[in-house]
């Protein structure tokens, strides 16, 4: 490679044998000689960085990252096996061991009915994990779409999109949620709270994807696809959305803790999750009775779904950080 | 100017319908008839229930309804609850003490949160820093209202320092507690926000030219630093007046106040449309005139903003 001949080099080489006096010609250093042969070299066979090649070995140095990559990968594990970190079975409760103390077997003690807590805890991840992974989904492929159509068509589409965007965004998640929650009043499932969360809550990713469409539509290499033939659509899909796609993830990541806080403060006020489904949430607030008297019933709750939503905040940050060139270490 | 806020104020109308539209379909698919529910066990004869349905407009398919509901609104008239309370009375009572509360959480987030997020930011990679970042995390990741089980059992239970309730008394400093928890996970928004843009704006090129021309640390971070770094943190908290409002009902909840929270939620069960589309609906136009004037607001923190 550093054989190859520079050809302005060669010009510059030949102006000198001819319109200088020979003994300046010296002073022009063949590049491969100087030290800068090691900055120009460049291997002509790796591939060619990208923003996400860059991001990953930049997140792979992060401590942040690896603790909130170990612990969402933890609470994952409980959420799909709970029963690999404990065998009571949460839904048996002796009433003689209201608000008792830990013991063998019970780390956690009891909570009022006499139910162990430390299972519930473990059982309760589940419905927490599922609502906020399952409400993630559907608002970032509703958000997504709306927002990339809004952004990349513009005009009309824009402008209605846009006001419906404002519409949902103006009305308080929690306070649509308890309506939308009573409509399913009877037969409430999982996937209705879900259902609720993602009407309401996709305006915040249709905002930032149709910032970041708008920013990236005007990008050379979008002129150069339009330029080779590539319809409408496949430009949207195959190059404007992988390219919009940093932002997307980043405040999907933060969101999902969101959500798990939404689904536990529905599940408090009595709309979210039916009694039937362990959560933390209904844990939580039904410890609030017993927390003069025995308060680690609402601590171990509380803290796993703090844990949890911290998680997911902390990676959503290591994200962004990663993905975004200002703030990247050097 | 004034033609910018005209513009804004209009494009609010297709939003504005949108909004009561939307929640006014909302409580008429509740489930139930929420007419004969008023008449209790025993219920209410055919005769009555007609006549109160006729009152309430709710004989009539659902978009002369609503239509019904909007001709209302524009004579000012928002109509009456199903226990004959105009519900103008409703919103009185029950919106001032919820204004109260969010302008107090709103005052507490943005002093706290500015002020510990430009220190942290002036000192970034420092204790204080590291520190004022966890407790940041913590407060946002721990639910309102398990913060508020825990300060109103602390401070309000066993210390004693505030009335653990607040009830009929809506003094500043009943409130203070409430507003506080209701201001918490805002404040840390806001810290961070803060931190974050001060940080940034530190190695600006102004900053440089600012200090190398002799001006005072503290004149530079007062003038050139914090003011551009408001910018996003004004837009977080115009967004937030609405949401704060919107989002009081866990927090009145815990501590009995009684504002638009626990009146909106009776609402909601009761299946009252009137009172529920009129809270929401002032709920939205609160939200949409913070955000107005939070782009007001651009202008004067940064001068090559401009409206026409």
């Amino acid at each position: 490679m550093s054989e190859s001949v520079n050809p302005v080099r060669k010009d510059l080489d030949g102006a000198a044998t001819t319109t200088q006096r020979p003994s300046q010609a010296h002073f022009v250093a063949d590049p491969s000689e100087t030290p800068l042969a090691v900055v120009d070299k460049v291997n002509e066979n790796e591939a060619p960085s990208s923003l996400w090649g860059d991001a990953w070995r930049d997140l792979r140095g992060r401590a942040l990252f690896w603790v909130s990559a170990v612990l969402i990968l933890l609470v994952l594990a409980v959420a799909f096996f709970p029963s690999l970190f404990t065998s009571v079975d949460p839904e048996f409760c002796e009433l003689r061991n209201s608000l008792g103390e830990p013991q063998a077997g019970h780390p956690f003690g009891f909570d009022r009915q006499g139910c162990d807590v430390y299972s519930r805890v473990i059982y309760g991840a589940r419905a927490s994990v599922t609502v906020g992974m399952l409400t993630t989904l559907g608002v970032v492929i509703l958000g997504a779409t709306i927002g990339a159509i809004a952004g990349f068509y513009g005009g009309w589409f824009d402008t209605i999109l846009s006001r419906v965007t404002d519409i949902f965004f103006a009305i308080p998640l929690v306070l649509a949620a308890i309506v939308l929650g009573q409509v399913f009043q009877d037969g409430k499932t999982v996937m209705n709270v879900v259902a609720v969360l993602t009407v309401f809550g996709w305006p915040q990713v249709a905002r930032i994807t149709r910032g970041a469409v708008l920013s990236v539509k005007n990008n050379d290499f979008i002129t150069a696809a339009k330029a080779l033939g590539a319809s409408k659509l496949e430009t949207l899909v195959r190059h404007v959305v992988p390219n919009a796609a940093a932002p997307i993830i980043v405040v999907a990541t933060v969101s999902l803790g969101t959500f798990i806080v939404a689904e536990a403060t529905l599940s408090f006020l009595g709309i979210g999750l039916p009694q039937s489904v362990l959560s933390w949430g209904h844990d939580i607030s039904t410890a609030q009775t017993s927390l003069r008297t025995n308060a680690s019933v609402l601590f171990y709750p509380s803290a796993a779904l703090a844990i949890t939503v911290l998680s997911f905040i902390m990676m959503g940050d290591a994200v962004r950080d990663a993905l975004d060139p200002k703030a990247r270490k050097r | 100017m004034v033609r910018y806020i005209g513009r804004r104020l209009l494009q609010m109308i297709p939003v504005f319908l949108g909004a009561t539209l939307l929640i006014y379909a909302m409580v008429f698919a509740l489930p139930g008839d929420p007419i004969q529910a008023l008449g209790g066990e025993r219920g209410l004869s055919p005769a009555v229930a007609d006549q109160i349905r006729a009152q309430f407009n709710l004989d009539q398919p659902f978009f002369i309804q609503y239509l019904l509901y909007l001709k209302g609104i524009l004579t000012l008239d928002f109509g009456n609850s199903f226990s004959g309370q105009p519900v103008i009375d409703v919103v009185a009572r029950a919106f001032p003490v919820t204004f109260k509360i969010a302008i107090m959480a709103l005052i507490f987030e943005s002093v706290l949160g500015i002020g510990v997020g430009l220190v942290a930011g002036l000192r970034k990679g420092g204790i204080f820093d590291a520190s004022v970042l966890v407790v940041s995390l913590i407060v946002i990741a721990v639910p309102t209202f398990v913060i508020g089980f825990v300060v109103q059992f602390t401070f309000g239970v066993k210390l004693g320092w505030f009335p653990p309730t607040v009830g009929g008394d809506t003094s500043f400093e009943s409130l203070l507690m409430p507003a506080a928890v209701l201001g918490a996970v805002s404040f840390a928004y806001v810290l961070r926000l803060t931190r974050t843009s001060v940080s940034e704006n530190l190695t600006a090129d102004y900053v440089r030219t600012a200090t190398a021309k002799g001006l005072s640390r503290g004149r530079v971070v007062q003038v050139h630093v914090l003011r551009n770094s408001l910018i996003p943190v004004v837009t977080f908290l115009g967004a937030d007046l609405g949401a704060l409002m919107g989002g009081a009902i866990v927090t009145e909840a815990i501590f009995n106040v009684p504002g638009v929270g626990g009146t909106l939620y009776q609402a909601i069960i009761r299946g009252e449309p009137t009172t529920v589309v009129t809270f929401v609906t002032i709920l939205v136009i609160v939200y949409i005139v913070g955000n107005l004037l939070v782009d007001l607001l651009y202008a004067v923190l940064d001068p090559r903003i401009r409206y026409v």
